[in-house]
């Protein structure tokens, strides 16, 4: 046994050790705490690309703990699909804790910059519990520990108003955990097992059963809030605008994967394609809602006169495109769906990090303070042009790949008027992209009020360890829309897995 | 005042028996019905019982927030200590026949179960403790 058989339990195991490290190491010296967080955050990246290499490679990787099998024991399992969602937290978690440290010294007081790293890490260690274990009151579990976190992590900003945000994010989720346990305590109570795999073998027998469907709508409303699916997504807007960067970039982008790859394992794994298209047609419910979250989302995104609150709409409107892949639920559309998870956390990633830069540098994320903003910040505003570019989905980028594969998908489904609210959805995201566009390019700055303050306070970029990760994800939504058949050997099984094929 | 000297007595006589209970809890995790998380429960029941009688200044002097820390940190210490442990071994996480085999000490897992057990008790403990402190405390000297 070597030691890359166990790192499965050591992506989680390890992190745990590192938060507490770093609460100690804060007792003493507060500059240990950002290495500490930093190195066990870049080796679990490393760990993570090692591990899906070897999945594609060799197969799923079951690792039980205590070596107890798995109807009793709890076991990890990392197959294609989460291990490609594993990959993709953990390279936005990794560019954002890079990004943090400047990020976090100028908006976070000093005192709380220790338990500040503490929660990040243990944020990141909850989403990663949830996206490789194989046991579905696990699930729930690693969800409060990152729940929790998040909660406090949100209300950290120095400004009064993220109180107000954490507290409706901890009742509207604190109801969605609540559903999630009543759900996997019906499906306990039909099937006497926890096991996810074992969930998928036991339950066809009791499809028709009144506690297996009411098991399902509480998983899928539970879930449908932390993803914030439309009418549902009434904490987000707020979370978002009034959280920390660095923490609004991790929440917007490992955060909001990580549940929505939870709804997926829930909806095709556990109770399977059979289930939810045939004996409980659900898909068809999904696919119109996701259709209004799309529009409804990109609407109230153009409504806004903040960046921040912006980029929170347009999520609530991207979530609806990783949406449509599930009601559409054929091959194409799911490796739309699977790598618009990867895309939109690597555009939205890179575009909260702009605001970041702009609130870090002008303390404001009003829209209408930015003018001429281009002058003084070029790279910020030319990394928002790609990544926004690839938001509405402009070749070559991965937004148009992943958007491309949804309307293929959509097609072969025989779903036309559905493919064309996708393009309605590109359209109105062009108008909010192409808002900060043009203020940022074309306003002009003399003719903004207080001109003087303006150009003393905004002269120059960022520190550089907030620069690269920036930059670097813009980057990242060009090369993974030129370079797709790379992603789509990762993407390809996973989709087929989904669908319980290979 | 009257009335503490009756709940101050009963809570002095009370404590030590919350305190044995939660203890017994806690080993009794390893062959039924118990763990660390209830008795470590039990056993900040114990606090909060004595936070009520006499007061939040008394308890903080006993037991203040840096022993907290280090309590919940050497809690979950004890338990990755011993998962640790079992991998290096040659076992999977928290296997505990590993060790045993490992070691050649025969029932070693019980007391290893034990030992994992009480460590989750110690964390859950100081974690509850550190939750009363914070919500019953009037701000001043929290994280």
């Amino acid at each position: 046994m070597t030691i890359i058989n166990h790192v499965p339990v050591l992506l989680v195991a390890i992190p745990i050790i590192a938060s507490l490290l770093i609460l100690a190491a804060g007792w003493y010296d507060r500059r240990f705490c950002y290495p500490i967080a930093l190195i066990t955050i870049l080796s679990q990246f490393v760990a993570s690309i090692a591990i899906l290499l070897q999945v594609l490679d060799g197969g799923t990787i079951h690792y039980h703990l205590g070596n107890w099998a798995p109807p009793l024991g709890i076991e990890l399992v990392i197959d294609s699909f989460n291990g490609f969602i594993l990959v993709a937290i953990l390279l936005l978690a990794a560019a954002t804790i890079i990004y943090a440290r400047r990020s976090v010294e100028k908006e976070i007081a000093p005192d709380k910059i220790v338990s500040f790293y503490v929660l990040f890490q243990l944020l990141v260690t909850g989403l990663v519990g949830m996206t490789i274990t194989g046991d579905i009151f696990n699930l729930y579990v690693f969800l409060e520990i990152s729940s929790i976190a998040a909660y406090t992590l949100i209300a950290s900003s120095r400004k009064p108003h993220s109180y107000v945000a954490s507290f409706n994010y901890l009742i509207l989720g604190s109801i969605a955990a609540g559903f999630i346990l009543l759900g996997i305590g019906n499906l306990y109570v039909a099937t006497g097992t926890l096991n996810m795999a074992e969930l998928a073998v036991m339950l066809p027998a009791s499809y028709h059963l009144a506690t297996i469907h009411s098991a399902f709508l509480f998983l899928m409303i539970g879930f449908s809030i932390k993803v914030a699916f439309f009418p549902l997504h009434l904490w987000l807007p707020d979370a978002y605008a009034e959280s920390p960067s660095a923490v609004t970039v991790l929440i917007s982008t490992v955060m909001a994967k990580v549940s929505v790859y939870a709804l997926f394992r829930i909806l095709f794994t556990v109770f399977t394609t059979a289930y939810i298209i045939d004996s409980f047609p659900v898909t068809g419910f999904i696919l119109l809602m996701s259709t209004v979250a799309i529009v409804a989302g990109a609407v109230l995104a153009i409504a806004q006169e903040d960046l921040k609150r912006m980029l929170a709409y347009s999520s609530v409107s991207q979530i609806g495109y990783i949406m449509f892949a599930l009601g559409v639920a054929n091959e194409i559309a799911l490796e739309g769906g699977l790598l618009h998870i990867l895309g939109h956390a690597v555009m939205k990633g890179c575009l909260f990090m702009v605001a970041g830069m702009i609130i870090y540098r002008m303390g404001t994320s009003r829209l209408s303070d930015m003018k001429g903003l281009s002058k003084t910040m070029p790279i910020s505003c030319a990394a928002f042009a790609l990544a926004g570019a690839s938001m509405i989905g402009i070749p070559p980028t991965i937004g148009f790949m992943s958007k491309y594969y949804l309307v293929l998908g959509a097609f072969e489904a025989g779903l036309w008027p559905y493919a064309a609210v996708l393009l309605i959805g590109s359209l109105l995201a062009a108008i909010y992209i192409w808002r900060f566009i043009e203020i940022a390019y074309f306003g002009d700055p003399h003719g903004a009020d207080h001109n003087e303050e303006q150009t003393q306070t905004a002269e120059r970029e960022g520190p550089l360890s907030m620069l690269a990760p920036m930059v670097g994800l813009a980057i990242l939504c060009l090369l993974f829309g030129i370079f797709v058949e790379v992603l789509m050997q990762a993407v390809g099984p996973a989709a087929l897995l989904l669908l319980g094929g290979a | 005042m009257m009335e503490n000297v009756v709940i101050r007595t009963v809570s002095r006589l009370a404590v030590p028996f919350i305190q044995i209970f939660a203890l017994y809890v806690i080993v009794h995790g390893a062959s039924g019905a118990g763990g660390g998380f209830q008795g470590g429960v039990v056993f900040a029941a114990s606090f909060i019982l004595m936070i009520i009688a006499f007061g939040m200044a008394n308890v903080r002097r006993r037991i203040d927030n840096r022993g907290i820390m280090w309590l919940s940190v050497i809690g979950i210490a004890t338990y990755a200590g011993i998962g640790f442990l079992a991998l290096l071994m040659a076992g999977n996480f928290l296997e505990y026949a590993a060790i045993e085999a490992a070691l050649g000490i025969p029932h070693l897992h019980g007391i290893l179960i034990d030992l994992v057990e009480a460590g989750i008790g110690i964390a859950v403990m100081a974690s509850m403790v550190s939750i009363i402190y914070d919500i019953a405390g009037n701000g001043e000297e929290s994280s």
